[in-house]
């Protein structure tokens, strides 16, 4: 009898455990956090664009789809910066030094940042360069990962911010990747000589993205025929001494 | 698909606030993700669920709200909603706009396990 008894009071014993474990584990709390999950990416951003800042270099990012010209643009363009004027290259891609290579080979210094899969650059691995960039540069130029979409969302610290879209891929491109064209300073229409044999209207492509994006200043350009460089080469040219008269 | 690096971060922040609230796990995450913060929600949630595997997340659940583009006319002072990307003051057709809300990209509270 005795020993039933003792049963049934360990019995309930257990369960008042088992009970108070279970309120135990049912504690919850509502923590209010509010970060920007991209807050992290914009803070090293903020310091490479502060350091670049200080050493006069003006940043370029160069944002487009794969293959709408980026590089051979910036073969170009370094064509025309020399010989009065310094450029370094940083190139991003999912794969291959060849990038890099090609600009190697026009004499400018470029290192090339293989991000083995991602599909756009963050500030953090143009940090991991920063060592390597000598400080007497004017421009430093930044090829991003080939891809219209991801690449908009990373802040890399640069000044001004360029979208390319070459002729072949057609002129409703603004509007169905709207975030490459709010977040960009200029829209590079590249492959102007392809005009004649593709249809793409002009007009149509810079009304578009002038409506997302008002403060766009507008360039075309043909890489394989050497026009509309020039002006663009002018307009970085004339930004960096708008940026040193500001910063200085 | 920068969803899943995306995520990597948000792991980061979620981990470490978990950590300084003494929790070991979470029980629910709530986001706010802008229409044009670049990111697509469906990718994110995908992302989420192979990342969460293993980690003091396993079995949490994930909400998004989707923030709205909401922009105010500096010409006429109006605040409205824009559905496409077309940056013109649907009242006064102003061009001359400050974006309100949309970009977000937020963690804004999860509730943890004490
Ligand atoms: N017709 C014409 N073709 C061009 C022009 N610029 C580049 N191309 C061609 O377009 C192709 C791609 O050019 P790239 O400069 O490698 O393009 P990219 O944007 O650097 O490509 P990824 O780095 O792979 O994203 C090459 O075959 C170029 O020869 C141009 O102005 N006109
Ligand atoms: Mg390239
Ligand atoms: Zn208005």
């Amino acid at each position: 009898m005795q020993m039933k008894l003792k049963i049934i009071a360990d019995e309930a014993k257990n369960m008042y455990n088992l009970r108070l474990g279970f309120i135990k584990i049912m504690k919850k709390k509502e923590i209010l956090v509010l970060e920007d999950l991209l807050g992290s990416n914009k803070k090293i951003a903020s310091e490479i664009r502060k350091e670049l800042t200080q050493k006069g270099i003006l940043t370029i990012n160069f944002m487009s789809s794969p293959g709408a010209g980026k590089t051979t643009l910036l073969e170009r363009i370094a064509e025309h910066m020399r010989p009065q004027y310094h450029m370094a290259v940083i190139e991003g891609d999912i794969e291959t030094e060849r990038d890099a290579e090609r600009i190697r080979a026009k004499g400018i210094p470029a290192w090339q940042i293989v991000t083995g899969g991602a599909c756009h650059l963050e500030a953090k691995m143009i940090g991991k360069l920063f060592p390597k960039i000598p400080p007497d540069l004017d421009f430093l130029f930044i090829e991003n990962v080939g891809n219209l979409v991801c690449p908009a969302s990373y802040d890399l610290g640069e000044n001004i911010r360029c979208v390319l879209l070459s002729v072949p891929e057609g002129d409703d491109k603004p509007k169905k990747y709207p975030k490459a064209f709010t977040t960009s300073d200029c829209l590079i229409l590249t492959k102007s000589d392809l005009l004649s044999v593709v249809p793409f209207d002009s007009e149509r492509a810079q009304k578009e993205a002038l409506e997302i994006n008002p403060k766009l200043t507008v360039f075309m350009t043909s890489s394989l025929k050497d026009l509309g460089i020039k002006e663009l080469v002018r307009f970085f040219i004339t930004s960096r001494q708008l940026f040193l008269d500001k910063n200085a | 698909m920068h969803e899943l690096s995306i995520v990597a971060s948000l792991f980061e922040i979620m981990e470490e606030k978990a950590q300084e609230k003494g929790s070991k796990t979470i029980i629910s995450v709530k986001l706010q993700v802008g229409k044009l913060s670049g990111v697509v929600p469906e990718f994110l949630i995908t992302a989420f669920d192979m990342y969460k595997k293993g980690t003091i997340a396993k079995n949490a659940t994930l909400e998004i709200e989707d923030i709205p583009l909401t922009i105010q006319c500096k010409t006429c002072g109006k605040t409205m909603v824009l559905d496409d990307f077309v940056f013109i003051c649907l009242e006064c057709g102003s061009q001359d706009l400050k974006t309100v809300t949309g970009t977000e990209l937020l963690l804004e509270k999860m509730e943890l396990e004490l």
